[in-house]
């Protein structure tokens, strides 16, 4: 098989599902219980200095 | 001894300069090798009288190498404001070269290479120079770390003025490649790479010796800023040069594969450039400004891995219609109108950060600014969606629409943050009390403000009108207007949009006095914005 097709190939399968994936994992994790605090912390980050 | 490696690097630059000047390939290599030469040669003379012969443990003790890297961002906020008034003003002669031919004085002159000249002077001489000056700041502040690779900072600053030096000349002889918002020949390409990586250095080191455990979100914007556009540069300038000294060079595709690795790169640097770090700018000096945390920090994660995982796919839709494969316009599309959910996300993020804080739109013209640049955010975020729509874009493509969402999107998003980033950093850098003026920001802002909204209004008549009568047919058959008809309707819109770019460069220039006079010490004799005095304290 051509490189551009098995590229393509696997980027429409493998990769894309991968990535999908990876983006719910992400947004789960950003909304697990518990996350808020973390998340309040982190947004002072700015507001600590100068 | 301190400078010593850089002024004889300089000095040998200029000398390569020389060389490469004296056997060039083509006129043109010739006289951009000139050019390089006496700006290098200029750089080695201001550089040997700063060379100092002292013990270099006595001059390390004495320079201020305590704290925060900050000179090097007192430059950039300098050369932000310079560019800015430079591309604005550029801007507004191209225009009145549209309405007025005459204007177009051959050769340097010509639309076609000024054209370039502004788009690259806003793009990446103030825009740049801003994502640069104020990531550097930020990466700091929030990583509670000075910036990485000692001088390493001022070689990202020096070598991407020297970019722009030599991507403006360029222009300006006649030398480019012709690939949109990425003009420059190979040699400056690969300048540009050189200088990138240490950018990418210099940031990402401040952020891996951070001291503080949590990476804050602005600076995920503008690593992902950073890391995409260097991908986008190398592989849009993939490209074999014809000699070692010309400026010729062949792109290393062809056809419709080169259109879209165009377009792939041009849409991006809209949304990596102009987007992801303009909005790590949003996400930190938004909440200084206002004094509060932003809304909701979990929905600025999401916004940033929606935007990056959305974004990068939206470029076929600059080639509806084209020899493009139907199923990638499709997909450009599909991916476009999907990425209006991160950004109006984005956009509600920013604007609810005042939450409990509204007033301050009222009193504070600063805040004023920058809230305006979210609503244009999000203006232009929903308007680009709609255009990406195939049958919107059928009548919206090619014409002076697209030119007014553009502009609507750079004036009034990245210009208004900008500009609200500007009048935040320098009395802090310049340690000074206050603006020298809050009402001339007051002026900035309406002037802006009022010079896009004309800009934008005028080119979204002018635009569909053009695409109508591009479009109309008789009941023969025949079309109804001649190219030249059309282009001969829009004569008032253009001088109108001359007079909204005017009025944003008016506004530019009163910026540029008071931010040199912030830094010069000055504090103008003025009452103050009503309602601002600070509130009253309850008695204890």
């Amino acid at each position: 098989m051509e490189t551009y097709t098995a590229m393509r190939h696997f980027a429409d399968s493998w990769g894309l599902l991968g990535m999908t994936l990876f983006f719910l994992a992400v947004v789960v994790f950003t909304l697990r219980p518990g996350g808020r605090k973390a998340a309040e912390r982190a947004a002072e980050i700015p507001l600590k200095e100068d | 001894m301190k400078y010593m490696t850089e002024t004889i690097v300089l000095a040998v630059g200029a000398f390569l300069a020389l060389l490469g000047a004296a056997f060039a390939q083509d006129k043109l290599f010739e006289a951009h090798m000139w050019v390089l030469f006496f700006v290098l040669l200029a750089s080695t003379l201001v550089m040997v009288r700063r060379v100092s012969f002292a013990p270099a443990v006595a001059v390390a003790s004495s320079s201020g190498d305590e704290g925060y890297f900050d000179d090097v961002i007192k430059y950039g906020v300098i050369a932000t404001v310079f560019w800015g008034v430079v591309g604005f003003l550029v801007g507004v002669v191209i225009a009145l070269q549209l309405a007025f031919p005459d204007l177009n004085i051959e050769p340097w002159l010509n639309f076609g290479r000024t054209r370039p000249l502004h788009t690259s002077a806003v793009i990446f001489a103030f825009g740049g120079n801003a994502l640069i000056a104020t990531s550097f700041y930020v990466v700091q502040r929030t990583s509670r770390a000075r910036l990485f690779g000692g001088n390493l900072g001022w070689f990202v600053f020096w070598g991407y003025q020297l970019f722009i030096v030599m991507a403006a000349t360029g222009y300006l002889l006649g030398i480019t490649q012709g690939r949109e918002y990425a003009e420059p020949e190979w040699y400056v390409d690969l300048w540009l790479t050189v200088v990138w990586v240490a950018y990418l250095i210099a940031f990402l080191g401040t952020i891996m010796t951070r001291k503080e455990p949590h990476i804050y979100v602005a600076n995920w914007f503008f690593l992902s800023f950073i890391v995409t556009v260097a991908m986008l540069h190398i592989v849009n300038n993939l490209a074999v040069p014809v000699s070692f000294l010309g400026v010729k060079s062949y792109s290393a595709f062809s056809g419709v594969q080169d259109a879209l690795t165009q377009w792939w790169y041009g849409h991006n640097a809209v949304g990596f450039f102009l987007t992801a770090g303009f909005l790590g700018m949003m996400y930190y000096f938004v909440p200084k400004q206002v004094n509060r945390p932003v809304y909701s920090y979990r929905l600025s994660i999401i916004h940033f891995w929606a935007l990056i995982f959305m974004y990068i796919w939206a470029g076929p839709h600059h080639l509806h219609y084209t020899a493009l494969p139907d199923w990638a316009q499709t997909l450009g599309m599909v991916f476009s109108i999907m990425l209006w959910m991160p950004s109006w996300g984005g956009m509600i993020n920013g604007l609810m950060t005042l939450s409990g804080a509204w007033d301050k739109i009222r009193t504070d013209p600063i805040v004023r600014m920058m809230v305006m640049a979210i609503a244009f955010y999000g203006m232009a975020t929903f308007e680009g969606p709609m255009m990406s729509i195939k049958s919107v874009n059928s009548l919206s493509h090619y014409t002076d629409w697209t030119i007014g969402h553009v502009h609507s999107g750079a004036l009034g998003w990245n210009g208004l943050i900008t500009f609200g980033a500007i009048y935040f950093l320098v009395p802090k850098l310049w340690k000074r009390e206050r603006l020298y003026s809050i009402r001339m920001v007051n002026w900035h802002f309406w002037l802006a403000t009022l010079g896009i909204v004309v800009y934008a209004a005028v080119m979204w008549v002018a635009g569909i009108q053009q695409g109508l009568m591009w479009r109309e047919y008789d009941e023969q058959g025949f079309l109804v207007y001649s190219f030249a008809e059309t282009v001969a309707a829009m004569f008032p819109y253009y001088v109108l949009r001359a007079v909204g770019g005017g009025l944003f460069l008016l506004g530019a220039l009163i910026m540029a006095y008071n931010v040199t006079m912030t830094i010069l010490g000055y504090q103008r004799d003025e009452a103050p914005i009503p309602g601002a005095a600070p509130a009253l304290q309850p008695a204890e």
